[in-house]
């Protein structure tokens, strides 16, 4: 049977237009990139509010703090590499400093980009967002998700980073779940480890505990869709509770989900750990399915770097 | 419209008041840029006493017109003014750059002290002011919004990422002024990296220009009178000034550029400036 994938910007696109029927001070702006970011569904239904900024990401987010100082509520759009790394002093200064509720979407995040190769692949919004005071970082796992995330952050007076994802990724949550950004599901029970995830990687996450449980080892899922601000009580909890932890993301190592959940646990409750991510490389061209094969981001790979944890 | 022009010679007076007060704040702090806060002061004044909808009784007032100070190293000057605008008491002015001052060494947003947005990594001001303009527009307001750049400044690119913008929205209700004094911490302009023509390059993104010795309160008041006429794309004033303005021995000098001036300077800065008087 073929598993319905939604890429996670349909989510966010879905969720911009109930934003623009509910909340009139919504304004989207996009620096190009209209269609591929999905802002274009909320520019043929608002065109009034939509502010079109040209290949222009620093102007972007300061003209976004601008309007966020008049009551506006901006959602800026492009992909990740673009939005976290050329704009990130903007983000800084113009936005984290004055503590705005500017949202940033950085659409096409990870490798499973694709083709387009390294320029295109954003690795490092995590770390990049998380370092900033007042940012929050949210990596939906499915498009639902991301829906309600980008509903969520609308009316949370801070800035928020949304990260999604340009190919499809099956469906792990429900319409009627309940999602407050902060706050992480444990989506299985387990007792010997936990698999602390986000975004596309939830779904390999879940994969690999069925295959370990039927190889007899009970794991834990957890969906950290917020890998800022971290929702620590799970985390411990997790520590306590199972005998290591294995972080995944789509995303460098360095300074992401894994770093984040590393922070907390180390300095409250080491147990053994393993972080699953890139590895402080450049992605390349190539298919989704080859490259998630290539940099070690699957189902399989979280199974055996979870054997090496229990020393099986 | 015309509006009510303030006494000349009492606005030139104010400004030698202010630039004794920048120097003593400059020298309590013991650090911070003396050269662009000083070549801004007659700018920064004719904005605060002549050309823009504020009060400080009320701050927060929606109406007000909203200045961005984009390089916002020449923070001394603007808090020197609204000071003297009664936005709040003269002693806060001697906190400057201390630690948990409301005076930050580069302006930190406060609408109740009058300031409106956090600056100082240069280059993002005038697309903050882009954006308080094109809501201004989505929303009908019709207050004004002003933004002072440098001149060094605008070797940002985002400065004409902001310029291309305002004029594609026809934001005549935004108005640009650069304080050309054409030195920077390391050198003059044309030897670090040249601006000029600038005339023509805001010209050519679509802005009207108007240039002016920008130490002339006078010819300050009727570039902002034209400027308010103009409709259908954003304006800039160029301002031509001398970094130092004043003070001899700052005057056209790079090095006075983020320097704090010393007891003894400031005493025979202060001499100069009664002679002005």
């Amino acid at each position: 049977m073929e598993i319905k994938k939604v890429p996670t910007r349909d989510g966010f696109g879905k969720g911009l237009l109930e934003l623009g029927k509910n909340n009139k001070d919504v304004v989207v702006l996009s620096a190009d990139l209209t269609e591929s970011t999905r802002a274009n569904w909320f520019k043929n239904e608002y065109s009034e509010r939509f502010v079109s900024c040209g290949v222009a990401e620093e102007n972007m987010m300061s003209v976004a703090a601008g309007m966020a100082l008049e009551g506006k509520v901006p959602f800026c759009c492009t992909f990740g590499v673009f939005a976290a790394g050329r704009a990130w002093n903007q983000l800084s200064i113009s936005v984290s400093y004055m503590d705005l509720n500017v949202n940033i979407a950085g659409t096409h995040g990870g490798i499973s980009v694709g083709p387009d190769g390294a320029t295109h692949q954003a690795l490092e919004e995590i770390t990049l967002m998380r370092a900033l005071p007042n940012m929050m970082v949210v990596v939906p796992a499915d498009a639902i998700e991301a829906k309600k995330a980008t509903i969520a952050a609308a009316s949370i007076p801070h800035p928020v980073y949304l990260r999604f994802t340009r190919c499809g990724v099956p469906l792990v949550s429900k319409e009627e779940d309940e999602f407050i950004i902060g706050k992480a599901k444990t989506l299985k029970e387990g007792s010997d480890l936990t698999v602390i995830a986000c975004g596309n990687m939830v779904c390999e996450a879940l994969e690999a505990a069925q295959i370990l449980q039927e190889q007899g080892v009970s794991v834990r899922v957890i969906n950290m869709h917020t890998p800022k601000p971290l929702d620590e009580e799970i985390v411990l909890k997790a520590a306590k509770e199972t005998k290591g932890i294995i972080t995944c993301e789509e995303h460098t190592v360095v300074g992401g989900l894994g770093s984040a959940v590393a922070e907390v646990v180390c300095q409250n409750h080491p147990v053994p750990m393993k972080l699953i991510g890139v590895k402080n490389q450049f992605g390349q061209s190539g298919k989704t399915e080859e490259l998630m094969k290539y940099y070690e981001l699957t189902a399989s790979d979280i199974v055996k770097r979870a054997k090496e944890l229990l020393g099986a | 419209m015309m509006r009510k022009r303030p006494d000349i010679n009492e606005l030139k007076e104010k400004a030698i008041k202010i630039r004794s007060t920048i120097l003593k704040m400059l020298q309590i702090a013991g650090s911070g840029h003396t050269g662009g806060s000083l070549s801004e002061v007659e700018i920064i004044l004719t904005l605060y006493k002549y050309e823009m909808s504020h009060n400080s009784k009320k701050p927060e007032w929606e109406q007000r017109d909203r200045f961005i100070l984009s390089k916002g190293h020449g923070c001394p000057t603007l808090y020197a003014v609204l000071a003297d605008c009664g936005y709040f008491s003269e002693d806060l002015l001697w906190t400057l750059r201390k630690m948990g001052s409301k005076l930050q060494g580069h302006p930190q947003r406060n609408v109740p002290l009058g300031l409106e947005a956090s600056t100082g990594s240069l280059g993002q001001g005038l697309s903050i002011a882009l954006g308080l303009a094109l809501a201004a527009k989505m929303d009908k307001k019709d207050f004004r919004t002003y933004c002072l750049m440098g001149d060094g400044e605008l070797q940002e690119g985002q400065i004409w990422e902001a310029a291309m913008m305002a004029s594609f929205n026809k934001l005549d209700n935004l108005c640009g002024i650069v304080d050309n004094n054409k030195i920077q911490i390391d050198g003059f302009l044309k030897d670090v990296m040249n601006v000029e023509p600038l005339a023509e390059k805001w010209e050519s993104f679509g802005w009207e220009v108007i240039r002016v010795d920008g130490h002339d309160v006078v010819g300050l008041m009727d570039a902002f009178d034209k400027v308010r006429e103009i409709k259908g794309k954003p304006s800039v004033i160029l301002a031509d000034t001398i970094k130092g303005k004043g003070i001899s021995f700052m005057e056209n000098k790079a090095s006075w550029h983020g320097v704090a001036p010393k007891e003894d300077e400031v005493e025979k800065a202060l001499v100069e400036l009664k002679k002005q008087k």
